[in-house]
């Protein structure tokens, strides 16, 4: 046994609003650069739909991921070492900007400096990338609310293999949001594909990540990624991702996308696992059987004997303990609600959804029930056939039986719940025919319906005393962030880890130089108390 | 041309060259690794890249490879293992022609979709365009050497060749060099200011070629550490098969 830990997420896809809050902090904070217009790490999609970029998940086309090979051995889907090197000129699999969508921003000035009598000056959409005029035809959003979907969302690649068509007339359509961001996967093929070795996984927490100065552009991560997480920097020649926001998780402090989340769906804990089971279940044979395998791979945190090989591995006690009140540890292991993204890539992702009830539960109530009566809602869940296959496509490779039960249980929540509120009995039977005590469905309704901000988010911080190594890694020779086009660009310097806490600055508020080369006050970031030198402008300057 | 240009184009200007040649790229390595990168444009165009990128870079490693036995191997070694002037003619000719066939293809194609697609032009920095031109003029050049020289059959290997390996002996023969035919000369100076501005240009993602690819684990780890880890291949090992401790 050789534990490890890694920090992941569990999304409730039930919760999900689709208001794209998470997709607009996450842009702000690290993709509001030139180069990656185009570029969201976390983008939320509408499902049935082609997704972003178009029908990313079907691998027979882009050859994402791992696949076996005809022993059985584990093999990156888009080939070989040396046939990567070969074909290091021209990378065939890799997605064109218009299967992203070309980045369109407006020509405001025109309209702006449109002279006084010009009659309703509009202005017209240009390529970010090259200032020409364009019509736009596809972006991360296009498909929001299933717009379009009667003509485009029959060929989402979740959709074949269904027997039946999938209506798309309005009565009929069932749909749910899919908020993505980067795997973090325990097999991640985005670093095995990249030949030079730039890409890597942390072995404290687990985040994978690009390293800038080593990246040379060869660009077989974003193809090698079978969710499409790695993006290419048209500007700086480099891959960027989701970074788990990782300056945050060592403070303690949710990721972005978590933190801003309207629905409160998210969940963020560790995750202790074998490290030495992690191919084996990449390679188990039947595609089906990969969601099972991933659940063996995982370490159950309250085992004294995982206790004890954890600490001789070196994971520090607290995260241990932290372990133990992981909330995905609880989702994902005690209470099997959540379930991978498309286990069959075999990358062992590390994002896990909550299969949505919603699509199950309006057509109950169409039909005249209410949750209290489960019978009717498990009767209608077999029935929906197509909703339950569709999710099956996406977290299970396809194993109905898996996705059922989820949804079962979800629905005795409810059941239970709503009988307890309404001083209605429900049978005894009830939780074991879900396979869950009463206690459990107790704990499920407050992690799930409550959601204490606590609960929802177990962080333990990176180790004090390793943060003078940890801002080795991050500072380098300078602040990596801080160069041309990077995040930081030349923001107040490296911040400490024991340090990082929003709003507040150690040696006090902040202030900037400004292209008017005044001295101005930094109002983000403030935490409104203490002075604000600065604010104005002094008394005599304009 | 005066002897003392002919001391200048024959002797300081390669000296210059190699000299910012060789400090420029450890300036460069050492103070921007973030700019080290082939600048792909795949994602803005690939249908021409498709053809246009393997067809340049193949044809440029077959000329790289002619050159080195041309220029750097001297003659007698090469007939030493018997190939006698007139076989290595033919083959330097035959090859050569293949070689710079596939260039030209390829920087044909290149070149067209870097002035005429809009995204791609969007992406040339005022370097990129430095290094791209120079890079055509100069391939562009040793396309004409070598066609004219197919028929013609003037020995480099007597002139040019022993020139340049006098270079490193610090004894370059001036005489020799100036003996080749005009267009060779004006192919070999190019050649020098190409090596002039090679570690402030994009062409510095030649050097990355990453050969160990081949033989490093597939996943990577990396442990919080203090300083950058060394890119492997050049400095220590920082590699970690899975199931492996340390
Ligand atoms: C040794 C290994 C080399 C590798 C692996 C390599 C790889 C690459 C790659 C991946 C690209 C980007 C293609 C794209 O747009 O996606 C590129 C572009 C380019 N390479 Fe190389 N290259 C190598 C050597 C060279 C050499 C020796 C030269 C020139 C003497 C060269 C000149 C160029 C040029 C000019 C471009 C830009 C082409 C354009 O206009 O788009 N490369 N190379
Ligand atoms: S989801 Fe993230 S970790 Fe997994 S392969 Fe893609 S980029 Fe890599
Ligand atoms: S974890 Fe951070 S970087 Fe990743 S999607 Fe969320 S906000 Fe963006
Ligand atoms: S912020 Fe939350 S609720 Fe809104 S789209 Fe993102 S994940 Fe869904």
């Amino acid at each position: 046994m050789r534990p490890m830990a890694q920090m992941a997420m569990v999304m409730n896809l039930d919760k999900c609003i689709g208001c794209h809050t998470c997709t607009v902090t996450c842009k702000q904070v690290w993709t509001n650069r030139p180069g990656t217009e185009y570029v969201y790490f976390n983008n939320v999609e509408t499902k049935p739909g082609l997704g972003y970029p178009k029908r990313y998940e079907d691998q027979e086309q882009w050859h994402g991921g791992w696949t076996l090979d005809a022993k059985g051995r584990l093999q990156l889907k888009a080939g070989g070492r040396l046939k990567k090197l070969l074909s290091i000129f021209y990378n065939p699999d890799l997605p064109s900007i218009d299967d992203y969508g070309d980045p369109w921003t407006y020509n405001y000035g025109d309209v702006l400096n449109a002279p006084l009598g010009t009659h309703n000056p509009s202005a017209h959409s240009i390529s970010a990338l090259t200032g020409l005029d364009m019509d736009m035809s596809w972006g991360a959003n296009w498909e929001d609310d299933l717009a379009g979907a009667p003509e485009r969302a029959h060929q989402d690649p979740n959709l074949a293999g269904l027997q039946e068509q999938v209506r798309m007339e309005f009565e009929q359509a069932f749909m749910f949001y899919l908020p993505r961001i980067c795997e973090h996967c325990l097999n991640p093929s985005c670093v095995a594909s990249c030949p030079s070795g730039a890409m890597y996984k942390r072995e404290e927490d687990g985040i994978v990540l690009v390293d800038q100065d080593r990246c040379r552009g060869w660009r077989f991560c974003v193809s090698g990624c079978p969710y499409k997480k790695v993006y290419f920097n048209h500007r700086t020649g480099k891959a960027e991702k989701c970074t788990m926001c990782y300056p945050r998780i060592e403070a303690g402090q949710p990721t972005i996308c978590s933190e801003t989340c309207v629905g409160r769906l998210r969940y963020l804990g560790l995750m202790l696992y074998d490290a030495d089971k992690v191919l084996e279940a990449a390679a188990t044979p039947d595609e089906q059987d990969l969601y099972e395998a991933q659940m063996s791979v995982f370490l159950d945190p309250d085992d004294p004997e995982v206790a004890r090989e954890a600490e001789r591995s070196g994971i520090p006690h607290d995260w241990i303990s932290a372990a133990r009140r992981s909330p995905v540890y609880q989702l994902v292991a005690r209470h099997r609600v959540a379930l991978p993204l498309h286990p069959e890539y075999r990358t062992l992702p590390m994002v896990w959804y909550i299969p949505p009830l919603s699509p199950v539960s309006d057509i109950v109530h169409a039909e005249g029930y209410d949750d209290a009566h489960p019978e009717q809602v498990f009767a209608t869940i077999d029935s929906l056939r197509i909703p339950l296959e569709y999710l099956a496509n996406l977290f299970t490779a396809g194993r109905v039986d898996t996705v059922r039960d989820v949804l079962r249980k979800l629905a005795a929540v409810r059941a239970v719940q709503r009988a307890g509120q309404l001083g209605l009995t429900t049978k005894d039977a009830l939780p074991a025919s879900v396979g869950a005590t009463t206690t459990e469905l107790d704990d499920l309704y407050r992690l799930l319906a409550i959601a204490k901000y606590d609960d929802r988010y177990v962080i333990p911080k990176a180790h004090a005393e390793d943060a003078g190594r940890l801002m080795a890694q991050h500072e380098q020779l300078f602040c990596s962030l801080d160069t041309e086009g990077g995040p930081g660009m030349g923001g107040g310097g490296p911040v400490g880890v024991e340090q990082f806490h929003a709003g507040v600055r150690p040696g006090g508020s902040h202030t900037f130089h400004d292209s008017d080369g005044r001295e101005h006050f930094n109002l983000l970031g403030w935490d409104g108390s203490g002075s604000a030198p600065k604010l104005f402008p002094e008394a005599g300057t304009s | 041309m005066s002897a003392t240009w002919a001391y200048f184009w024959w002797v300081i200007l390669p000296y210059i060259a190699m000299a910012v040649f060789i400090i420029g790229h450890i300036w460069r390595w050492r103070y921007d690794q973030y700019g080290w990168t082939s600048y792909s444009t795949e994602l803005q165009e690939h249908k021409r890249l498709k053809w246009g990128a393997p067809l340049f870079h193949y044809g440029t490693f077959a000329a790289i490879g002619g050159h080195v036995i041309g220029i750097l191997i001297p003659k007698q070694w090469v007939e030493a293992i018997g190939i006698n002037e007139h076989a290595y003619h033919l083959f330097s000719a035959v090859a050569g022609l293949i070689a710079a066939a596939l260039v030209i293809i390829g920087v044909t194609i290149l070149a067209a979709r870097r002035l005429f697609v809009p995204r791609v032009r969007a992406t040339t920095s005022p370097v990129d365009w430095v290094a791209l031109i120079l890079l055509g003029i100069m391939v562009g050049l040793g396309i004409a050497t070598t066609a004219i020289n197919a028929p013609l059959g003037f020995d480099y290997r007597e002139t040019i060749s022993v020139w340049f390996r006098g270079l490193f002996a610090g004894d370059a023969n001036i005489a020799l060099a100036q003996q080749s035919p005009v267009i060779f000369q004006v192919h070999a100076i190019a050649a020098w200011l190409l090596f002039l501005i090679w570690p402030f240009t994009r062409l510095v993602h030649a050097w990355s070629y990453p050969l160990w690819y081949l033989w490093r684990p597939y996943v990577v780890y990396r442990a919080k550490k203090a300083g950058p880890p060394a890119e492997s291949g050049t400095g220590g090992r920082k590699w970690r098969k899975i199931g492996v401790r340390y």
